[in-house]
């Protein structure tokens, strides 16, 4: 089980029973994932991106070489990101970038994203964008963070040759035709926030399984949240082979740089 | 004998191929789910939504449902026709779920006399078990006190929404320290405060003092740490799963007990025993068998 959507260091507004990387991957090993794709709490808020992903790529490396797979933040809104989108790849070595457009104050419809998309295909880099984190309704009340809209995404998916975008935290929002655009676009989404009982059947029976990533978005979200939604909705076979790894595998498997 | 991670895996379990701590549990829990609606849930007839969500529920092994309202979604201040219609759509679940519906009855503080005497109809003359109070007003209000003199003295379970927005509530929607204060005037009627009061970190301290108070851990985000901190906070006692559903999955709502760092006893409490003894003066009265 390949889980796509977790996260190390801390929650900025609470401590979390995993947020200690030996604790995270031992529960995450304990329920079965052979594979995390990781990005960093402290990527929200904190300016030192740099730090930032240096701190992951070592942690992932510590506690859990070839279990925890780094996928580095980009700022857009800070100077020279260009940079960390290069030391990303080529220093760390990671798969992909995360990214947190709301936290960081852009719209997927700013120049800069669309040229980190092209960048980003140009070294293989999947990239995965976080539409939220939490829902709005339950934000400090200092710090309100707006949903990312994700339909510039639909005319930008089909101009980046070679890209592949992972949508996290998204299927709560991201539904019926912006859902099948998207899908038939070439996007992938992880499970973290799909919600509607049955839901992800629901979501298999319009999209099919093929654009559909296991992610649990833990340890903020709790883990068995996720898990259960193909119990929920009777997802055997194929299709849950397809969900809880590989397409995932398909998808880091391409990077031409992971290739080397 | 199933083990809670095999349980919890069942599809995946297979394919992880994953060695990890085993707990046994002597027998699997009873789950009983405070909080469904028939609204969101695919089906053309009550029929079909109903079919639906026992198809979800078997997988998952939940026993009973609570049905707080029907297919509509309701409007802030329903009429007395919406109230009629949605609560008849509820006696029909029930009808169908044959025993495995537990049906609320919905109704509205502004239309006082209607709501009492749609209190009688559904729950003293008919088949429903509790009263399902939203958005219409306050609940610190007075105007609800004599709703909930009379649904306590028909011992039916009384179950109020609540959130802690902090995008703002709506102008009728009550939050946890609204439920506190209808809590202190009617200090023998058990209530349940809905989902947590939304932001469960203020809306657990808020109804901490208040032990006729019950928290309904339903219709928010899976996050980390709220079952726990309700446990440690209010005790397991006083602690019940809802998934509130259609809007969400059971999963991301039962995934939040059964993910929780808790003892199974008090796991069990949580997933089904709490609701059970609070339904159970009127399931007894009305002759309903708490076992299905």
């Amino acid at each position: 089980m390949i889980d796509t959507n977790v996260s190390l260091s801390r929650w900025p507004f609470r401590r979390l029973a995993n947020d200690e990387t030996p604790a995270l991957v031992a529960a995450l090993r304990a329920i079965g994932v052979t594979q995390a794709w990781a990005g960093s709490f402290d990527a929200l808020l904190h300016r030192d991106v740099a730090a930032v992903n240096a701190r992951l790529a070592d942690e992932c490396r510590r506690h859990g070489a070839g279990f925890l797979v780094p996928f580095g933040a980009v700022n857009l809104r800070l100077p020279d990101w260009e940079e960390d989108l290069r030391r990303c790849h080529e220093d760390h070595r990671m798969p992909g970038v995360r990214l947190h457009p709301n936290y960081h104050g852009y719209g997927l419809d700013d120049p800069d994203f669309a040229r980190l998309l092209r960048m980003a295909a140009e070294r293989g880099l999947v990239v995965q964008v976080a539409l939220k984190m939490e829902d709005e309704r339950t934000h400090h009340p200092l710090v309100r963070v707006p949903p990312v809209d994700s339909a510039p995404l639909l005319k930008l998916l089909p101009a980046v040759a070679g890209l592949r975008l992972v949508v996290l935290n998204g299927l709560r929002d991201v539904r019926d035709a912006a859902l099948e655009g998207l899908a038939k676009a070439g996007a992938a989404f992880d499970i973290a926030m799909l919600e509607g009982v049955g839901g992800l059947g629901r979501v298999v029976a319009k999209v099919g399984a093929a654009p559909l990533l296991f992610g649990s978005h833990s340890p903020f979200f709790v883990f068995e949240s996720a898990v259960l939604k193909l119990r929920e909705s009777g997802i055997e076979g194929d299709a849950a082979r397809a969900i809880l790894g590989e397409n995932a595998r398909r998808l880091i498997s391409i990077s031409p740089r992971q290739k080397e | 004998m199933t083990t809670r991670r095999e349980f919890l895996l069942g599809v995946a379990g297979g394919l992880a191929g994953c060695a990890g701590q085993v707990v046994r549990d002597s027998s699997p829990p009873r789950i009983w789910d405070l909080h469904c609606h028939l609204s969101g849930v695919p089906g053309a007839t009550t029929q079909e939504r109903v079919e639906f969500l026992f198809g979800c529920a078997d997988r998952l092994g939940i026993e009973r449902l609570c049905l707080l309202w029907g297919s509509a979604f309701s409007a802030p201040d329903p009429t007395e026709d919406d109230l009629r219609r949605n609560n008849d759509e509820v006696f029909r679940a029930v009808e169908i779920g044959k025993g495995r519906i537990l049906g609320f009855v919905y109704l509205n503080p502004n239309r006082g006399e209607y709501s009492l005497r749609e209190l009688d109809r559904c729950v003293r003359d008919g088949p429903l078990v509790g009263v399902k109070l939203w958005v219409a007003r306050r609940c610190s209000d007075r105007e609800l006190d004599p709703i909930i003199r009379r649904a306590g003295e028909l011992k039916a379970v009384i179950y109020q929404h609540t959130w802690l927005k902090t995008t703002g509530n709506m102008p009728g929607e009550s939050t946890p320290f609204d439920i506190v204060e209808l809590a202190a005037r009617h200090p023998d009627v058990p209530l349940i405060c809905g989902h947590a009061g939304g932001d469960w970190e203020r809306g657990i301290r808020a109804i901490r003092r208040s032990r006729n108070l019950s928290l309904e851990i339903a219709g928010g985000d899976p996050g980390a740490g709220a079952v726990e901190m309700a446990v440690r906070e209010l005790g397991a006692e006083r602690v019940i799963y809802g998934s509130d559903v259609g809007g969400r999955t059971f999963a991301s709502q039962l995934g939040r007990i059964l993910g929780a760092a808790l003892p199974e006893a008090e796991r069990r409490l949580v997933l089904g025993e709490n609701l059970r003894r609070l339904m159970r003066p009127l399931l007894t009265a009305k002759g309903i068998d708490d076992r299905y």
